[in-house]
């Protein structure tokens, strides 16, 4: 076993150990800023120098033929949780990487699993702890902080970057067997042929979620077919619903004063106190539509039975626009409460088309039929709500 | 997928003469769009069976060894696709962690 000792080592990132530098690539933990400092005392290994420190993920460290590889803790900390937390919630989505190469699960040896995963630190977490208790090699591929799937549709969880890192990471020289096991969900990205043909190792689709791969290994890496099939469960998809908000509250900041704008016109020009109320009002069937369109639709998702999401939309739209408006809407006239009916459609019918993105079963081209369809008559609809609504102040 | 229906347009091409029959693309389709109904015979070409189910994701194109299915993969996300049509650009997914887009 060689210690890195040589000068331009140090600069190199390697796997388990993190630069404490500016660099957002490198750095895994950039969006956390500070907190990456706060690693108790006990956590100090040999491998720390000035800037550069080890993972807190990092239990300990195993010798193999390639050299020294880190072995990861099955536990996550509080620090992992908090970190899984606000990429939920949308905040902090731009880079939550770990460094890529070679990890250990467990005490591997020669004959153990090898399974090749991106370095978004989600995904890297769910398999820490759904796998604690197997021993297995891990290579980590370089995905910019992506999840599997989005990474493979963009090419960088790529045949390519399987290459390079098994060829870096020697894991020729750690195992005496030549079988990758890389996720289903990343096959849209790697052409398995090609892996073999540069690297010896043949690649295994292993089962797309990876509660199965306990399930999977034990069967002598055979999938059931229903391992193989996307789903799109209720929990699935509940926990795209924070993203799908925060989707919706960037335009809110030009969208907000516009509402205002229109909201003050009336019989005496420009009224600042049907600005806010009426405006409020507006505010609420937005609100309304968001709400349809971003939590009612992913929720009901297989209830609404159109096949269009602009439709399941729209549906939820007005739904919870009208059951807001028989709890709140006394006060208005019925051009009104139509016209926040409509916007409230309107705006959840986009929500609901942008949900595609986010659905496994929703091939490009249909998408894009359905918006040359739908954008123009949401365009539209959105306008003439806006219309009637300044138009329901003069009917009083 | 059960219960989850689009709207099935798709450019999803398949050309049986080509297949060898090694199954990957029964592996990694995540929608069954390709069945084998003799499955126990080694060698048995696959058949189309599901086109409409096809989401264009391109892992049955990219793992074919003898290139006999053809798709153009891409991105179905709306947002993407407003972009390309105002820029003329190839839409494009620039979401990055959490769920794609
Ligand atoms: S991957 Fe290609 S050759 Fe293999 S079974 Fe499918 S179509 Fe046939
Ligand atoms: S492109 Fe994807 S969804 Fe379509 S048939 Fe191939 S593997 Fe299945």
């Amino acid at each position: 076993m060689v210690k890195e000792s040589s000068e331009e080592k140090q600069l190199t990132p390697l796997e388990g150990v993190v630069v404490l530098a500016g660099d957002e690539e490198s750095s895994p933990l950039s969006k956390e800023g500070g907190d990456c400092c706060s690693t108790s005392p006990s956590h100090r290994d040999i491998r720390e120098r000035a800037g550069i420190m080890v993972y807190p993920l990092v239990s300990g460290w195993l010798d193999t033929p390639a050299g020294e590889v880190p072995k990861v803790s099955p536990v996550l900390t509080a620090d992992d949780k908090r970190g899984t937390i606000s990429m939920r919630i949308g905040i902090g989505r731009d880079s939550y990487a770990i460094t890529p190469g070679l990890y250990a699960f467990g005490e591997p040896n020669e004959n153990s699993h090898v399974i090749v995963t991106c370095n978004y630190k989600l995904t890297f977490d769910h398999l820490r702890s759904t796998l604690s208790k197997l021993d297995l090699w891990v290579v980590v591929l370089d995905t910019k902080g992506i999840n599997v799937w989005c990474a493979a549709g963009k090419g960088t969880f790529g045949t390519a970057e399987v290459i390079k890192r098994v060829n870096e990471s020697s894991i020729d020289k750690v195992v005496n067997h030549r079988d990758l096991i890389l996720p289903q969900l990343g096959a849209p990205g790697v052409s398995a042929q090609e892996v073999k043909r540069a690297t010896g190792f043949k690649v295994h689709y292993g089962p797309i979620r990876a509660e199965d791969i306990t399930a999977y290994l034990d069967a002598g890496m055979v999938a059931t077919p229903s391992m193989r099939e996307a789903t799109f469960t209720l929990k699935e998809r509940a926990v795209l619903i924070p993203v799908e908000i925060s989707l919706l509250l960037s335009p809110l900041k030009w969208v907000i004063p516009l509402l205002f704008i229109l909201s003050g016109l009336g019989p005496s020009i420009w009224s600042p106190s049907a600005a806010v109320t009426r405006g409020f009002a507006l505010f609420m069937g937005l609100f309304a539509g968001g709400l349809g369109g971003a939590v009612f639709l992913p929720l009901l998702l297989p209830y609404l039975f159109w096949r269009e999401f602009s439709l399941k939309g729209a549906a939820a739209g007005a739904g919870v626009t009208l059951i807001g408006l028989l709890l709140f809407g006394g006060a208005l006239n019925w051009l009104e409460a139509l016209s926040l009916i409509v916007l409230g459609s309107a705006v959840a019918s986009y929500a609901g088309m942008n949900f595609t993105g986010t659905t496994p079963f929703t091939s490009p081209t249909s998408v894009e039929k359905e918006m040359r369809r739908w954008v123009p008559i949401q365009i539209g609809t959105a306008a003439l709500s806006l219309a009637g609504w300044v138009g329901g102040a003069f009917i009083g | 997928m059960k219960g989850f229906d689009y709207l099935g347009v798709n450019t999803l091409e398949f050309d049986v003469e080509k297949c060898v029959g090694c199954g990957m693309c029964l592996t990694v389709c995540p929608h069954a769009v390709f069945t084998r109904s003799d499955a126990g015979v080694k060698g048995a070409k696959v058949t189309l069976d599901k086109p409409a189910k096809c989401m264009e994701c391109g892992a049955c194109a990219i793992n074919c060894p003898v290139a006999a299915i053809t798709v153009k993969p891409g991105v179905g996300c709306a947002s993407a696709i407003l972009h390309s049509w105002i820029t003329g650009e190839e839409a494009s997914c620039d979401c990055s962690g959490g769920g794609c887009c």
